[in-house]
């Protein structure tokens, strides 16, 4: 089975605070750590997985600049066979659509049984799988748990739904689903598993090979745009208890207590 | 003005309560514009909610047919995206079935679309202007949306105030227009969650912990605390998805729904998902080293520090209270 995993650097939350430049219309990226979205991570993992069971092989693809080749090798280190990286100055200012463009002009270059996302981003949009399974007339499922291969025409899924509960559907292949966590352990990748991929040539398509005119797929083709970042204001905001950690806990105990929290 | 439709889901007759949260979502956009409810399903029980909600819209589509009897979002797309006409605003709440059928309707109705907004600004034409929400909650932004061709809009349950309406509304039958309809993902059964060992809905008192236990073995000092409180411990999503406690303690949409009366968050930064499970407004305690965590925005009483140093100290100061008491 022929995979494509659709996978984009983002910055880590769990190494940065993410803090608003003076301007307010950008975060500050200068210091940031980035890695692959931890959802596209799951993605990787499952359709090596997949791989290795029925055969076949993994590309991983990411819309991007140079800089985010590094994601492209993790992924490798990981055990995808392919990485590529689509990047055009023209691309900068994409919306959900422009992106979900670029890759269906990509999937048309060549042929994937099954594509793979990430369930959402840091934006948290989830908005490219179900837009480029549209454009593509694939069929799509969101929120995948779990993937079986039936045969080499469909799948048995999981797609989580409400209150824990899951959904089981069979879809028929080739088609599009957006992967969320928790679907497998993503395994361990080394500074050395990556060493051993420094070297591998990484293709790059800008929109010429791929016979996108830029005009369709970025900023001025966009109709959706960020104005501005700020930082919300939801409701008034916890009381901040204060003190040694002795005395906040104890003011917390007799706060709880008041609530009848404790026995 | 163009038309605003609002997809309203229902289960054994009973429409989704989110219906009069799209009301409110609509009025932010434009008082003035006609507002339709759209529902699809079948039998008796799409007949119910439909006739349910000639209280709260003017105008009720009914999209009645045996394949529409599951809410399969392929199949749904495809029945919108034949009846909808082109240009309209289409409201989805942004839930595990608005993540499915969203961002492929409005490829199909070559409109522009928008995930989980939290706010309508209002219109400025063409543009409409939103907030959403990113890295998890950390930080908003405002988005401005050209909306000439229309636009899908996935509207966060829980953000608009449910709106106050009364009217006397028609429900018209558009079965006849969507025609015949197939797609290539079958729906087969549902598997009802797992209930587990402890049934952290019906506690008081829950001590929630999420990406800042860190390790697993970190699981055993909320499990203390839990122990000398008589509480019980839940979870984030994380600490799910790492295996570090089963799904039936997790809290939030894709979890249970708890209705505690205390329910301390240690090392949870609050996303809308966690938090929509959350019900009853329980007092709320944020333990978290990070100020900025969304968590203290909406909790009673917060507390900037190491869960793993703090907790220890909580749980030795709760035990020797309870020795106290016991003299």
């Amino acid at each position: 089975m022929e995979i494509l995993v659709c996978a984009k650097r983002v910055p880590d939350t769990s190494e940065n605070e993410i803090e608003l430049n003076s301007a307010g219309t950008e975060i500050e990226r200068d210091d940031l750590v980035y890695s692959i979205n931890e959802f596209d991570n799951y993605a990787v993992e499952e359709a090596i997985q997949i791989v290795s069971r029925v055969g076949g092989a993994v590309t991983v693809v990411t819309v991007g600049i140079d800089d985010d080749e590094e994601i492209l090798r993790r992924e490798m280190a990981m055990g995808a066979n392919h990485g590529v990286l689509i990047s055009d100055d023209g691309f900068t200012g994409c919306d959900g659509k422009g992106i979900a463009t670029i890759l269906k002009a990509f999937v048309e270059k060549a042929h994937y049984d099954l594509i793979l996302t990430g369930a959402q981003a840091e934006a948290g949009e989830a908005q490219v799988g179900g837009m480029l399974a549209a454009m593509l007339d694939y069929p799509f499922a969101s929120l995948v748990t779990a993937v079986e291969v039936l045969d080499t025409k469909k799948l048995k899924i999981t797609r989580e739904i409400e209150g824990g509960n899951k959904e089981i559907s069979e879809i028929d292949l080739p088609c599009v689903l957006s992967i969320q966590t928790g679907i497998n352990e993503p395994r361990y990748v080394g500074m050395r598993g990556i060493l051993q991929v420094q070297s591998v040539p990484i293709p790059t398509f800008d929109a010429a090979q791929l016979n996108l005119d830029p005009a369709t797929v970025g900023e001025t083709a966009a109709k959706v745009k960020r104005v501005d970042y700020f930082v919300p204001a939801l409701g008034k905001g916890a009381e901040i208890l204060k003190g040694t950690r002795e005395e906040v806990a104890e003011q917390l105990i007799e706060l709880v207590s008041a609530k009848g929290g404790l026995k | 003005m163009a038309r605003i439709f609002a997809y309203i889901s229902h289960k054994n007759g009973v429409a989704d309560d989110v219906a009069l949260e799209l009301i409110a979502a609509a009025r932010k956009i434009d008082p003035g514009a006609p507002l339709t409810a759209i529902l699809t399903g079948s039998g008796t029980e799409i007949d119910t909610a439909c006739e349910s909600l000639r209280h709260s819209f003017t105008e009720i589509w009914k999209i009645s047919s045996g394949a529409l009897a599951y809410p399969n979002a392929e199949l749904v797309r495809k029945a919108l995206a034949r009846i909808l006409p082109r240009g309209s605003f289409v409201l989805v709440p942004h839930d595990h079935f608005g993540v499915d059928l969203s961002p492929g309707l409005s490829i199909k109705l070559n409109a522009a679309f928008v995930s989980d907004v939290v706010e309508i600004e209002g219109i400025a034409p063409p543009f409409l202007k939103l907030v959403r929400q990113e890295f998890g909650g950390q930080l908003s932004t405002h988005v401005k949306c050209d909306v000439s061709s229309g636009v899908v809009l996935n509207i966060r349950p829980g953000a608009f105030k449910a709106a106050d309406v009364a009217v006397n509304g028609v429900v018209i039958d558009k079965s006849s227009e969507i025609g015949e309809l197939s797609c290539g993902r079958r729906y087969l059964e549902t598997v009802a969650a797992e209930s587990g060992d402890v049934d952290i809905t019906r506690q008081p008192v829950l001590i929630a912990i999420g990406r800042g236990i860190q390790e697993p073995d970190n699981v055993s000092i909320a499990q203390e605390l839990a122990d000398a409180m008589g509480a019980a411990v839940c979870c984030s999503r994380p600490v799910v998805d790492a295996k570090w406690m089963p799904k039936s303690r997790q809290v939030g949409t894709s979890g249970k729904t708890v209705k505690p009366k205390v329910y301390i968050a240690c090392g949870i930064s609050g996303s809308f998902q966690h938090l929509a499970g959350i019900k009853g407004n329980p007092f709320l305690v944020a333990i978290n080293k990070n100020p900025k965590a969304p968590i203290f925005q909406v909790a009673d009483v917060g507390i900037v520090d190491d869960l793993l140093e703090f907790l220890p100290e909580l749980t030795s100061k709760v035990r020797e209270l309870a020795g106290a008491g016991r003299k």
